[in-house]
């Protein structure tokens, strides 16, 4: 419908490719402006380069009720180093250079702010692929909704293991791209194993929706990876990643790191049982 | 005078005449005008379903208003009186001022009103944990007290800050059961509390009810809680009646998230020749930046799930609040009230931390009521618009809790010792020095510092109070 995916990099593009090369999708997660603008930058091109199919920017926020105390602490080192809101137009605009659809996720507050409809204009000038909305549901929407359809931006809405039927549906339907089944209940970071009821939202979203269903549960691992890869079209990595540029004090270090979990995470998912 | 009627003895729940939130005009429940709403992470979603039916199959269950009517009969101590406060109103141009006595009620504020309620809920809904934010400390008192009072496991989160300006309420909620968790993050403050009670709920929301505390968060939060809260404004109205045989001419009240001015307000609101007065923290003063008047400064925004008045930067990030009152620290405010000034029902003005600590001297000195600095906001008010309205002017003010969790604050600021007596004057600017430190002379023996739960112990504790290393209060 967009210029984007007439050029093939909207992510249902890429997700479909994915599917027909028999394996889920790699999307990784980074704040933008940590640990500082310029940094964060140049680690999201290298997470496209060492296998990353889809980027997610975060754009950090006083506030982060869904996010674990890793990604919060990001979040204040780059709200502290001064980060703007316009800095994640950057971040997008070199990810689709790089050759990844850049999926900003950003707590609603700072859209509203910005005025959704402006919001949108400048994301999908930048080359942006659409929005993933962690405190926004669907009967809110009708702003973004109304935004996302005339800048042909993608939508990503969350599903939870407390969603029902009901709201499944509602959920999915309002969806574009994929969505986001936050599988299991809490906040993000890392968990050492994968939650039973994970798969289960999988299925159910299914049933429900073809839209592809793409999860985030805290994976850090190959094996975590090829074990959702074998029943989810993609797999959400975030926690993990801005680890590797937490606990390095030199940028170059931490970028090393970076690419190498990512290079590990990108094999997991091509090793999943379909 | 008898115009109060009989229908109002049910406190809780609004009557079908009355404004209610409603449906929004685009079919979302829970807005008042464009404010309100529940921008929330989807995983809540059920669980604000599951609290909004049963509060509205338990608002009009007989079984559940009169286990609530009794527990605030025999345990809250409802009805609170009023209390004519002439030598007080002395200074506020002679109008006659009314104080609704909100600081008698069981714990010491209004918070007991929604809490009981909602602990009752929680029951209904058969969870067995409660979580909590509190800013001044008073409403994680009333739910640790709750909770202790039905048997629910009970966690309360306070910003760091907090923590240590309301030592003697963090002392108070460790001795009634429940666990309090100081949290670090952010401003460390009220809002970082609510963050990390959100946090906590979207772990935990299958066995867990998030008891929030004020007029905010996602729908059915703003609309329940006030309704929980409206048995101050039936009562007092009816008490106001029959003391002076008429309405007043404004109903004033603190607004920090606006529980209390809400419970106070809502029964008014059909009464159009009420004046509504909110009056929020002015802090060091609004052209400072340090201050909590988001009517005075904010735009409309999303915080906790609500959309309402908010104090944020140009890219939407919140902007920190200040106030010398823990309890009115937070950069937004219930939706309903950003609706009540919009509309024109209400009016909001502010007062500063200055004023704020005139007046609570004031009603200390002249009528012997130690308010708390919350109420004290609504007294600097109403000895303004008493001076607006003239001798003939009749005012009710939502004294709505007390001041002994203030002391120590008090303390400093006024710099009080064994002889402070002589600060009596209504000029009593602060003093550029106290005169002594209150911190360290006896009158306040805690120092505040041994608010965390590895905090620094009382080298030899008198009694170990179960290993919580509870505060020890020598004076009690």
């Amino acid at each position: 419908m967009s210029a984007v995916t007439a050029t093939g990099l909207g992510v249902t593009d890429v997700l479909a490719r994915c599917k027909a090369e028999g394996r889920a999708a790699l999307v990784g997660y980074l704040p933008v402006g940590f640990p500082t603008v310029e940094g964060s930058i140049r680690a999201m091109v290298a997470m496209v380069e060492a296998g990353v199919d889809i980027v997610e920017i975060g754009v950090p926020y006083s506030d982060p009720v869904m996010d674990g105390p890793v990604i919060q602490a990001a979040a204040s080192t780059a709200l502290a180093g001064g980060v703007r809101t316009d800095d994640v137009y950057r971040a997008a605009a070199a990810v689709r250079a790089a050759g990844a659809p850049p999926l900003v996720m950003s707590y609603w507050n700072l859209v509203l702010k910005r005025g959704v409809e402006r919001f949108a204009r400048d994301l999908a000038a930048a080359g942006g692929a659409g929005l993933i909305t962690p405190d926004l549901i669907p009967e809110e929407a009708a702003d973004w909704i109304a935004a996302s359809d005339t800048h042909g931006l993608d939508r990503v809405f969350l599903i939870a293991p407390s969603s029902t039927e009901e709201r499944l549906t509602k959920v999915t339907s309002a969806c574009r791209g994929f969505v986001y089944a936050a599988a299991t209940m809490g906040v993000t970071g890392t968990r050492e194993s994968v939650d039973s009821h994970a798969p289960a939202l999988v299925h159910r979203a299914r049933t429900v929706s073809p839209v592809p269903v793409c999860v985030g549960i805290g994976v850090s691992s190959r094996a975590q990876a090829a074990e959702i890869a074998s029943w989810a079209d993609g797999v959400i990595v975030g926690t993990a990643l801005v680890r590797c540029l937490a606990e390095h004090a030199e940028l170059s270090d931490g970028i090393a790191a970076l690419r190498s979990l990512t290079a590990e995470l990108a094999a997991g998912v091509r090793e999943g049982d379909r | 005078m008898t115009e109060h009627t009989t229908s109002d003895r049910s406190a809780s729940g609004p009557t079908a005449t009355e404004r209610t939130a409603g449906t929004g005009t685009d079919g979302i429940p829970g807005r008042f005008g464009p404010f309100g709403g529940r921008y929330v992470p989807e995983a809540l979603i059920p669980a604000l379903e599951e609290l909004d039916e049963a509060r509205q199959k338990a608002m009009v269950d007989p079984d559940f208003l009169a286990e609530l009517e009794r527990l605030h009969r025999t345990y809250t101590g409802r009805p609170s009186i009023i209390t004519e406060v002439p030598r007080f109103a002395a200074h506020a141009g002679g109008a006659r001022i009314v104080l609704k006595r909100e600081d008698l009620n069981h714990t010491g504020s209004h918070k007991i009103n929604n809490v009981i309620a909602q602990a009752l809920l929680t029951k209904r809904m058969g969870k067995t944990r409660v979580i909590a934010e509190t800013g001044a400390g008073q409403h994680g008192v009333a739910t640790a007290t709750a909770a202790a009072l039905m048997g629910l496991e009970c966690t309360v989160y306070m910003g760091r800050v907090d923590t240590e300006r309301q030592a003697l309420n963090v002392a108070r909620m460790k001795m009634l059961g429940a666990t309090v968790v100081a949290v670090e993050h952010g401003s460390a403050t009220l809002k970082d509390a609510i963050n990390e009670a959100l946090r906590d709920w979207v772990t935990n929301v299958e066995t867990t009810h998030y008891l929030i505390g004020t007029v905010t968060g996602p729908h059915p939060f703003p609309e329940m809680v006030r309704d929980f809260h409206r048995i101050i404004g039936v009562e007092a109205r009816a008490q106001v009646l029959e003391l002076t045989g008429r309405l007043p001419d404004a109903v004033i009240a603190c607004v920090g998230g606006g529980s209390n001015a809400m419970g106070i307000f809502h029964r008014f609101i059909e009464d159009e020749g009420v004046r509504l007065v909110g009056v929020e923290a002015g802090g060091e003063g609004v052209e400072t930046g340090r201050h909590a008047a988001r009517f005075a400064s904010a735009s409309p925004g999303v915080l906790h799930g609500a959309m309402s008045y908010l104090m944020q930067d140009e890219d939407g990030q919140t902007v920190e609040s200040h106030s010398i009152s823990a309890g009115l620290d937070y950069p937004s405010v219930g939706p309903e009230h950003s609706w009540l000034r919009d509309s024109g029902r209400a009016e909001y003005r502010y007062a500063t931390d200055e004023k704020v600590m005139r007046a609570f001297e004031l009603l200390c000195r002249t009528e012997g009521i130690i308010p708390a600095l919350e109420s004290a906001h609504a007294l600097a008010g109403a000895l303004e618009v008493g001076r607006e309205l003239g001798p003939d002017g009749l005012i009710l003010v939502n004294l709505s809790g007390r001041g002994d969790k203030d002391m120590h604050t008090a303390a400093e600021w006024f710099g009080l010792v064994d002889d402070g007596g002589e600060g009596t004057s209504d000029e009593g600017a602060r003093p550029a020095a106290p005169r002594r430190p209150a911190n360290g002379v006896g009158l306040v023996d805690d120092g505040g510092e041994d608010t965390s739960d590895e905090g620094a112990r009382p080298a030899a504790p008198r009694r170990p109070a179960n290993g919580v290393g509870l505060v020890d209060e020598g004076e009690r």
